[in-house]
């Protein structure tokens, strides 16, 4: 028998280690690895309240969650690419101009 | 009990992999601690009866997701991170902000819950809480069929514009 807030616990630390790459990493690829964990710990506590509340739509939430994820991944991935064509960095503290 | 046991395990390397994700300079090695958090999360999942969600999470995150973000390290030969001054800042002041606000966010949790108990064997005994993948296969083509098939428009949307995003500019045709 596993308590139900031993999950939402973890999925809080999860979330807490995403925001804090987020705020403190300066590499734009590991800010956005940081967002894609936040989406984990997010998933985590949907798959936990789905078990809770014996409702298999939040399982189905998570496959969705996913699906956005690859494709928010491929866009965003591009994104950066383009990016260090024109700037050739990948600091986000000298990426500070919206035009060249 | 040993469900207990393998929880904390799995826990314990979800946690580990996070922390070291903040920790490592080299986005690499960031990359490769998440695809170790990832992994744990699918056997956390298979504790919460979701197979068909654990599956996925390993082939779509730490596979898919996860080699897309390497290839892309890679590719672009991303260095060790520098400091700068606002990445200072937002060490003094993130850091403990964001523990702070984790450690609130826990202590409500476990205070204000009167926390039932979920046992894997019950979870995949209850055809409402076991997440086969026939289950949710069918949940998805009945109830979920237009979010599903709007997911497969947004998809070939974002292919569109990863690959127009990603080649490279033409200025040739630009001038003419």
């Amino acid at each position: 028998m596993i308590p139900l807030s031993y999950y939402l616990v973890l999925s809080a630390i999860l979330f807490a280690c995403g925001v804090t790459g987020f705020l403190i990493k300066r590499n734009i690829i590991t800010i956005f690895m940081s967002i894609e964990l936040m989406l984990n710990g997010v998933n985590l506590s949907f798959v936990a309240f789905a078990a809770q509340w014996h409702a298999l739509s939040g399982q189905v939430f998570v496959f969705f969650v996913m699906v956005v994820a690859a494709a928010e991944a491929a866009v965003g991935l591009a994104i950066i690419i383009s990016v260090y064509r024109t700037r050739e960095t990948l600091n986000v503290d000298r990426v500070n101009l919206l035009k060249l | 009990m040993l469900h207990l046991l393998l929880f904390l395990i799995f826990g314990a390397i979800c946690v580990a992999g996070a922390v070291n994700l903040l920790v490592q300079r080299h986005p690499i090695q960031s990359a490769l601690s998440l695809i170790v958090v990832m992994a744990a999360l699918a056997g956390e999942y298979l504790l919460l009866g979701a197979e068909f969600v654990a599956a996925v999470q390993v082939i779509v995150y730490a596979g898919a997701i996860m080699v897309l973000f390497v290839f892309v390290i890679m590719l672009l030969n991303a260095a060790e991170e520098e400091h700068t001054a606002g990445s200072r800042v937002a060490m003094i002041l993130g850091v403990p902000g964001v523990t702070v606000l984790g450690l609130l966010v826990a202590w409500m949790v476990v205070q204000h819950s009167n926390s039932p108990s979920v046992s894997p064997a019950a979870l995949y005994a209850d055809p409402t809480t076991h997440g086969a993948p026939a289950t949710i296969g069918t949940l998805l083509f009945s109830e979920f069929l237009l979010p599903f098939e709007i997911t497969s428009v947004l998809i070939l949307i974002a292919i569109m514009g990863a690959v127009v995003l990603a080649q490279k500019p033409q200025h040739g045709k630009e001038e003419k």
